[in-house]
């Protein structure tokens, strides 16, 4: 059985990588050279993707040496670019908040280096993602559910949630099943020399300051001042543009506050139409109800009845208990059992029954 | 027992031949002075330059002040290129560059800097579907501010051959320097510069069983240059920089072993080439030779297939223990087909899936057979791949 293995130099691949060829699998590493944005470092180095910088490629190659195990890296930047950042761009051009791991890992990752590994005659891709995956023998033959990582606090399953059945058959996940911890003390353990890798942070492209001067090279357009509006319709200040502002947000608004105004505002929602911003105090802050689009279900169809499930509105948010109701357009709705203060059009909302990822969608 | 991959990239590089290593040890260790030095340890390592210089030229029919040692074929390239021009258009002769659309990058970009920094004016001659200029047409391009032509001997990524000949002569006649980027060509055509009628020709060590790292700039004497590089005298001031000896004796050694193996070689590998190829297109669908059939390297196969990712099955191949290339810096997740292929007319859909398998001294018959047993599936295999979309 091949496995090819989405390698990035850092702890978790590399263990994957290494737990694979324990087991016996004919492993082949992949790494694919993202695009990151052009410019150059206070040293007069070219910036490169933080995922791919040429350390984390000679750390990869160094791990598949070990290992004894082909690697490649391969260049995907125009794919990324096109795949990834400027959906990214776009779905902040139309005021929306949106998470650019979701498509790497539908389009980059489980669509062009699962074609990659196919092509390579390989059974299986193999992430280093907390998640696992399941096989569920039944009467339509086998079912593939997507789980949490067992470590609750690296859990990644919310970021593969677009994954379907064709994706999950070729699936694997081998650290998924361990705790951080683990991981290190098995990278240890191996000899890895990654061991001690910090952890990857924040978007892997932005390589000079925040996604809001991102937004302002790339597309300064964006960056159109309008109104701040209270939710009496007063105006109360100017934004910079929409995009740099996020619902629940609190910091950053320069907003003129009276004596009924004493209390602190927050975004409550951004308006595209008007190119307004609408803030509020805390108390109008909190929404019951979220409305997804194009809800993706992991086992290719959407549950008959309303579902009582959990959700998660961001990567990091805790879970919140609810009701899934399916709409035969391919929409959603959430309803929760408590108001959610920062529900943000972009993001997703992942649905789970226990471990078990049902599905998401885009909040809208 | 996983058996050791079979080499089959011989474009990109060649191994070092033993008597080749043995004739640069010395250099690697004792003889370690410096050329220019006017002392003893100076004075050996300046005899053995010497030699290497000697021998260079006495293989490629030329003068020994007119070889030139540099670091590598592409540093040869640039040299010539930029030193010829620059040095021509200083005597006022003019800024017309004629070159063509299959060159190596390393001509390729410094005929691009010399357009756009230096504001050359460049002419691509036209090639055919196999790659090939005809050399009428460098006769028509030639104007009286003409001052370099550059078409290359051997194409790497199709290995289709250029008149060269017939276009130095027609250089030649109008008083025009030309110069032929020959990386491909030692370790299988006899190269002669006088026959060739070249001002400049460009090697590169590696490519003929010799060491990397050493180029070798061939330059007629009296042609115009003025060195792009600056610093010290080394080189009689053509090429600034301290010269690598070990490695210059290694070219020598290197270009003298050729000389005496290219012809049995040669005529060996082109059975085994138009085997390769024959079985290639035989056994699978969709494939077509790129190059020219016949006027190509003896050790050079060079395909197209309809539909493939090359990028993809040079791995499928690297799994399956076949060191092949697809010629080209071509990536599929930066789909831009090889303007090379391009150029000949090749359609995208097919530029996309190119091939390169070159032989070289060590390959036996079995490893062609054993290649061409496992290509067809390979090939089906990346197709399969591509037809499923996620």
């Amino acid at each position: 059985m091949r496995v090819v293995v989405a390698m990035s130099g850092g702890v978790d691949s590399s263990v994957a990588a290494a737990l694979l060829v324990q087991q016996g699998y004919d492993v082949v590493g992949i790494m694919l050279r993202l695009w990151a944005e052009e410019g150059r470092d206070a040293s007069g180095q070219p910036h490169t993707n933080r995922c791919c910088a040429p350390e984390a490629v000679a750390d990869a190659r160094a791990v598949a040496r070990l290992l004894g195990i082909p690697f490649y890296d391969i260049h995907a930047e125009a794919l990324f670019r096109q795949q990834v950042v400027d959906r990214w761009v776009a779905a902040y051009a139309k005021a929306t908040t949106p998470n650019p791991c979701f498509a790497c890992n539908r389009y980059v990752r489980f669509g062009f280096l699962l074609q990659k590994a196919l092509a390579l005659g390989a059974d299986y891709l193999a992430t280093g993602h907390y998640a696992r995956v399941e096989a569920v023998q039944g009467e339509g033959g086998t079912r593939y559910r997507l789980l949490k990582g067992c470590d609750a606090q690296k859990d990644q399953s919310y970021v593969l949630h677009v994954l379907g059945q064709r994706e999950l058959a070729r699936a694997m996940f081998p650290v998924g099943s361990y705790t951080k911890a683990q991981v290190r003390e098995l990278a240890r353990r191996f000899g890895l020399p990654v061991a001690e890798r910090p952890e990857s942070q924040d978007l892997c492209f932005l390589t000079q300051g925040d996604y809001r001067s991102f937004l302002k090279r790339h597309v300064p357009e964006v960056a159109r001042p309008g109104p701040i509006f209270n939710t009496r319709g007063e105006q109360i200040g100017t934004h910079e543009g929409l995009p740099f502002y996020t619902v629940g947000q609190r910091r950053g608004l320069h907003v003129r506050t009276s004596s009924d105004h004493s209390e602190p505002l927050y975004v409550l929602r951004l308006d595209p139409s008007r190119n307004a911003l609408i803030v509020g105090t805390s108390a109008e802050l909190g929404t019951r109800v979220a409305r997804v689009r194009a809800m993706h279900y992991v086992s290719g169809e959407p549950p008959a009845e309303p579902l009582r499930c959990m959700a998660k509105i961001r990567y990091k948010a805790r879970e919140s208990a609810g009701w899934l109701i399916p709409r035969a357009d391919g929409s959603a709705e959430f309803e929760f059992d408590a108001p959610q203060r920062d529900l943000t059009p972009g993001q997703g909302l992942v649905c789970y029954l226990g471990d078990e990822v049902v599905g998401g969608g885009v909040i809208t | 027992m996983k058996r050791a991959p079979v080499y089959l990239d011989h474009a990109a590089t060649t191994p070092v031949a033993p008597e080749v290593v043995a004739a640069m040890q010395p250099f690697l260790s004792e003889v370690f002075g410096n050329a220019s030095s006017l002392h003893a340890h100076g004075r050996e390592a300046a005899a053995a330059l010497d030699e290497a210089r000697a021998t260079l030229a006495c293989v490629l029919g030329a003068r020994p002040g007119e070889i030139i040692f540099c670091s590598c074929g592409t540093e040869s390239d640039n040299l010539a290129l930029r030193g010829i021009a620059l040095a021509m258009r200083k005597q006022g002769r003019g800024h017309h560059i004629i070159t063509t659309p299959v060159e190596h990058q390393a001509v390729e970009a410094t005929v691009q800097q010399l357009r756009d920094v230096f504001g050359f004016d460049v002419t691509m001659l036209p090639v055919d579907v196999h790659g090939r200029v005809d050399p009428d047409a460098v006769r028509r391009a030639l104007r009286p501010d003409t001052v370099l032509v550059s078409v290359m001997l051997a194409n790497n990524e199709v290995g289709t051959l250029q008149a060269v000949q017939e276009i130095g002569s027609i250089c030649r006649h109008a008083g025009v320097p030309f110069h032929t980027d020959a990386v491909q060509a030692p370790a299988w055509l006899a190269l002669d510069v006088r026959e060739l009628h070249v001002d400049a020709l460009s090697l590169s060590a590696h490519k003929f069983y010799g060491p990397k790292g050493v180029g070798v700039l061939y330059l007629r004497e009296g042609t115009p240059y003025m060195s792009p590089l600056t610093g010290g005298g080394h080189e009689r001031g053509r090429r600034p920089g301290t010269v690598n000896v070990a490695g210059a004796v290694g070219a020598a050694a290197a270009l003298k072993l050729v000389a005496r193996e290219r012809q049995q070689q040669a005529r060996r590998l082109q059975t085994l080439r138009d085997r390769l190829i024959d079985g290639v297109l035989a056994s699978v669908p969709g494939a077509r030779l790129s190059g020219h059939p016949t006027e190509r390297l003896p050790n050079h196969a060079s395909f197209v297939f309809e539909h493939v990712d090359g990028e993809s099955l040079i791995m499928a191949l690297d799994v399956e223990g076949f060191s092949v290339s697809t010629g080209s810096a071509c990536s599929s997740g930066n789909p831009e087909p090889s303007p090379v292929l391009l150029a000949m007319g090749i359609p995208r859909e097919w530029a996309l899936g190119s091939l390169r398998v070159t032989l070289g001294y060590a390959t036996t018959e079995s490893d062609v057979e054993a290649f061409l047993h496992v290509l067809p599936r390979c090939v089906a295999q990346v197709r399969a791949a591509e037809q499923i979309v996620f």
